[in-house]
């Protein structure tokens, strides 16, 4: 462990420049490392109790193809572009990056406002978070993702407006980094629960 | 709401009539005194709003010992109870109430803080940095610690107190079962605090990975602070599992949900297993920090270094990560199987070994150590012995075919409380005493100290020996009464006796820091124990930015090396001061709390408007936070050079 | 996030010069996001196709579905976190690789205790 290690090179502490910044990153990974075992405990509880439908519909009653598929095109195509923001970033085009936030908040609303409507879908169709122990945990899990994505619209619009007041600096670019770093981890789990949750289902 | 609440006090047992009453008139007792003496400007400036990592630790060590009291007083109660056969002091309900708010008070309002206020006061100082990293989040840490407390403790006078033992299982816990508020109370306070604690958690991993002085490797840290590292990891791993639990519990309570119930295809054993995923390393989270203050106090006063260093390291870190894999051993009579009870018993038992390893460590450090026998150094010895049972007991428990006989019988209450208590308590305790002078300038009486640690000792022994064989003589637990009969009146009687000598034990460590404060020996030198790591190279208590110039650090035991090269004349000549960069005291993490506190109220009982006022108050105070440029103040070489010279009595 | 990354933001320092450009050089096409992008598209159809028309038996599906779905995992974590990229130790890979461990440990423990489930429900 020692030959990997790297003091700090400090005599200048608590600065504001980006070695202050990295330590936001730094706690930025471990939230999401912690988050990823919230998930993980969601997904479990999931998996144990989806056959239990208690006689409601089941996974292949409700699923429907295209409308997944759509939400994760949406998903995978808003993570694109949130990458795209981070190399307008890293090249200093302070309005690109806005613009891609943008494009990226927009791809985020779309997946969130279709994914309330499968939600209300499945509700009219008796599906409710109360009709069984399988549709406890999918509205948990999935519905869990689905506020972790309207979190994160909130923050990239907080950071946008930043951006816009302050430009391109160590704090700002920094609070995009997280920003960005928590949308590409909420693909992370996406792809999971269309895996487990959705093509599981659909197989029957 | 209201009406709920009215008549449950009028209908409540005159006991609780009598709290309510006991808390309003201190209540007003506070305000008035607040007032009188003109302290409330000083109470905000000063304490609440403060973002400073001592300040924060002096009041997670207030609160943990108000917590203490609180929990030992359940304790009382049920020990009294049990100390006849057939005894009428306590209902039934009562006595469910009292043992469920014993143990959750225990583990999480009176363990976690103590350990968050020893983590708080001394890492920062001990690695060489002016703060943890995220001092505001810290302050976050706290608030959300302190209303999760104050909303856990309010339940037992506004509406109920949870009743379904200190681990909610459900269908018990569920609202065909207790249709009260108790266990709402519960899920909430715990959600609360819960999420202070994971932010505590990445503040630490980050603090001790970034900001250490410069020269100090990862292997020139203190152990201590290695300890705080092996359980902060433990604590962002563990605790969202419990935030899921309690979620889903609080989601079958509040909307009707079936994960947990026993109709419509809930599985409540699938809370039982998230809980324990939690609830198994929170042990480990509560005991690691305590093998780094035992490191810490052998070495100081065997003067000698660590013997074993890296092994030590080797097995915290390996205790921290096997701790995940052990959760099954406190249910392996739910029947999984044979294959996962032995491979749960075999991880299990194989914590031992890392632990072992440390003992032995500990023994060798003071073998032909110059040992000092002072109030930390006597409470690390018991510490030593007591443990080493409570872990044997534990490998019993470990094996699964002894624990389906020994399973939810007094035998397992004695073993958790010999580790919690001769583990965890005499371990904080020790590191109370050792820091004490750090915090507060002046040392704890020896002699008051030497009392109570007597009678709490031979209290303990006294109080849990005898229910290892009311366990094997199978009283089990949570039972509220007993009929002569069964034979176990005796033995239950000396258990009642020793409980009251540990509460004799801990009125003389009340009375150690009252008369302390005033007459206790004042600690001039800052290194009132003759110590070997940084923080006793400060003042004491230290400035707030603890350290004018941070150190080099060429070696571990940093301070314990200047201190030789001093005496040889060698120590370098210090550098110019420079500005130092602090940040803003903020009342934002008291108010974004606050919220947190107003909403879990609101659906405590299924007050839906308030519980999203409260809400909203949380989601204002974070954009407020994210949009506010707070960049914090520099305190200039003349401040710091003032502050020094008085400080350091120059 | 790579070195010079870091590095040229640095040099706007104290916060001062904030309304330039980092720098002006220009780091190229972005080659690594429009890969990862390809690649998580692909993936997904891929596995689509595979629940919609099982090729041979489900138990052998489920198993390249969830290699699938691991390949995409890592397309995020490389091409679109960066997790590969630091100055200085690597701590938060670290982090992760042991969140994706306890993830394990949570998912297939969880299965594998609560097997018995299959029995009472």
């Amino acid at each position: 462990m020692e030959a990997t290690e790297k003091t700090i090179s400090d005599q200048k502490p608590q600065e504001h420049g980006m070695e202050e910044e990295e330590k936001y990153v730094l706690g930025f990974w471990l939230f999401l490392a912690s988050d990823l075992v919230l998930f993980a405990s969601l997904f479990a509880t999931y998996l144990v109790l989806r056959t239990h439908t208690d006689g409601g519909p089941t996974e292949a009653q409700l699923f429907e193809i295209p409308v997944f598929m759509l939400e994760t095109f949406l998903l995978l195509t808003s993570s694109y572009t949130c990458g795209l923001a981070m190399h307008a970033l890293k090249n200093g085009h302070a309005r690109r990056l806005i613009g891609w936030i943008a494009v990226t908040v927009l791809l985020g609303l779309a997946f969130v406002g279709i994914e309330i409507n499968e939600f209300i879908t499945y509700s009219s169709e008796g599906a409710t978070m109360q009709r069984s122990a399988f549709l406890s945990a999918f509205y948990a899990l999935v519905g869990t993702h689905g506020l972790h994505v309207s979190l994160g619209i909130v923050w990239l619009i907080s950071v946008a407006i930043q951006l816009m007041r302050k430009s391109i600096q160590p704090t700002t670019a920094r609070k995009f980094i997280n920003a960005g770093l928590y949308w590409h981890f909420l693909d992370v789990v996406w792809v999971m629960i269309f895996t487990v949750v959705y093509l599981m289902g659909v197989m029957g | 709401m209201v009406h709920q609440i009215v008549e449950y006090l009028r209908n409540a047992d005159p006991l609780i009539q009598m709290s309510a009453a006991a808390i309003v008139l201190t209540l007003l007792g506070i305000i008035f005194a607040l007032t009188y003496y003109k302290k409330w400007r000083w109470l905000w400036r000063e304490w609440i709003t403060t973002v400073d990592h001592k300040k924060i630790g002096i009041m997670y060590l207030i609160c943990a010992l108000l917590m203490l009291f609180r929990g030992g007083v359940d304790a009382l109660l049920m020990r009294t109870q049990l100390a006849f056969p057939n005894m009428n002091f306590l209902d039934s309900q009562h006595y469910n109430e009292i043992f469920s708010t014993h143990g959750t008070i225990m583990i999480l309002f009176v363990a976690m803080p103590l350990i968050f206020a020893m983590m708080n006061i001394v890492v920062p100082l001990q690695i060489g940095a002016r703060d943890v990293a995220f001092p505001f989040l810290n302050a976050v840490s706290f608030w959300l610690f302190f209303f999760g407390a104050l909303l856990f403790n309010l339940s037992f006078v506004l509406g109920g107190s949870p009743d379904a033992g200190w681990v909610s299982y459900p269908p018990l816990a569920e609202l065909s079962h207790s249709p009260g508020p108790g266990i709402n109370y519960y899920v909430l306070s715990l959600q609360i605090s819960g999420i202070g604690s994971i932010a505590t958690g990445i503040n630490f991993i980050v603090t001790i990975l970034k900001m250490r002085a410069p020269g100090m490797t990862l292997m020139k840290m203190p152990l201590f602070a290695w300890s705080v590292l092996a359980s902060c990891i433990v604590i962002i791993f563990a605790f969202p599992p419990l935030t899921v639990a309690l979620a889903l519990l609080g989601l079958d309570r509040i909307f009707g949900t079936h994960f947990f119930t026993m109709l419509h295809g809930g599985n409540p054993m699938m809370y039982v297993n998230l809980f324990w995923i939690w609830g198994h390393p929170e042990v480990y989270i509560a005991i690691l920090p305590v093998y780094g203050i035992l490191s810490e106090i052998v070495s100081t006063f065997s003067k000698k270094y660590i013997f074993g260093y890296k092994s030590m390291v080797a097995s915290l870190m390996l205790i921290s990560v096997i701790s995940y894999f052990v959760w099954v051993h406190h249910f392996f009579t739910m029947g999984a199987g044979p294959g996962v009870n032995s491979f749960f018993a075999v991880a299990s038992m194989a914590v031992g070994i890392p632990t072992g390893v440390k003992v032995f460590n500990w023994l060798f450090t003071m073998f032909r150590g110059r040992i000092r026998v002072t109030l930390p150094m006597l409470w690390a010895l018991a510490f030593i012995p007591c443990f080493v049972i409570g872990g044997a007991t534990g490998i019993t428990l470990a094996s699964a075919p002894s624990d389906y006989q020994l399973h939810n019988s007094y035998f397992v209450i004695a073993h958790f409380h010999q580790t919690l208590i001769g583990g965890a308590v005499f371990g904080l305790l020790a590191g109370m005493y050792y820091w004490w002078p750090k915090m507060f300038g002046f040392k704890l009486n020896e002699t008051l100290g030497k009392w109570a640690f007597w009678f709490f000792n031979i209290g303990f022994y006294v109080c849990f020996m005898p229910q290892y064989a009311l366990g094997f003589m199978g009283m089990t637990r949570r039972v509220y009464t007993y009929p002569a009969e069964t034979g176990w009146g005796s033995l239950n009687f000396i258990s009642t006796v020793g409980a009251y000598l540990m509460g004799i034990g801990f009125l003389f460590i009340v009375v150690q820091v009252l008369y302390s404060i005033r007459y206790g020996e004042r600690d001039t030198t800052g290194d009132p124990w003759d110590g070997r790591t940084l923080e006793w190279s400060l003042p004491s208590p230290a400035p707030h930015y603890n350290f004018a110039q941070i150190p080099t650090i060429n070696g571990r035991d940093a301070w314990w090396e200047m201190k030789q090269q001093r005496k040889a004349g060698s120590l370098v000549s210090e550098n110019e001061l420079k500005p130092i960069h602090m940040p803003n005291r903020t009342p934002l993490p008291f108010l974004m709390s606050l919220a947190f506190f107003v909403s879990g109220f609101g659906l405590v009982f299924n007050q839906f408007t308030i519980a999203t006022v409260g809400l909203i108050g949380v989601i204002v105070c974070m954009l407020w936070r994210s949009l506010e440029d707070d960049r914090g103040y520099y305190l200039s070489v003349d401040e710091i050079k003032q502050t020094e010279a008085s400080v350091r009595g120059a | 996030m790579g070195d010079d990354f870091y590095s040229r933001v640095s040099d706007g320092g104290d916060g001062m010069k904030t309304k330039e450009p980092l720098s002006g050089k220009y780091t190229g096409f972005p080659w690594g996001h429009v890969i990862g992008y390809m690649g998580s598209i692909l993936l997904t159809l891929v596995a689509l196709w595979l629940a919609v028309n099982p090729p041979f038996s489900q138990g052998g599906i489920i198993t390249i579905l969830l290699v699938l779905a691991v390949l995409q995992i890592l397309i995020q974590l490389i091409f679109f976190m960066h997790i590969t990229e630091s100055r200085g130790p690597a701590f938060h890979t670290l982090a992760i690789v042991l969140g994706f461990l306890f993830t394990f440990a949570v998912v297939a423990g969880s299965i594998w205790i609560m097997t018995f489930n299959s029995q009472v429900q």
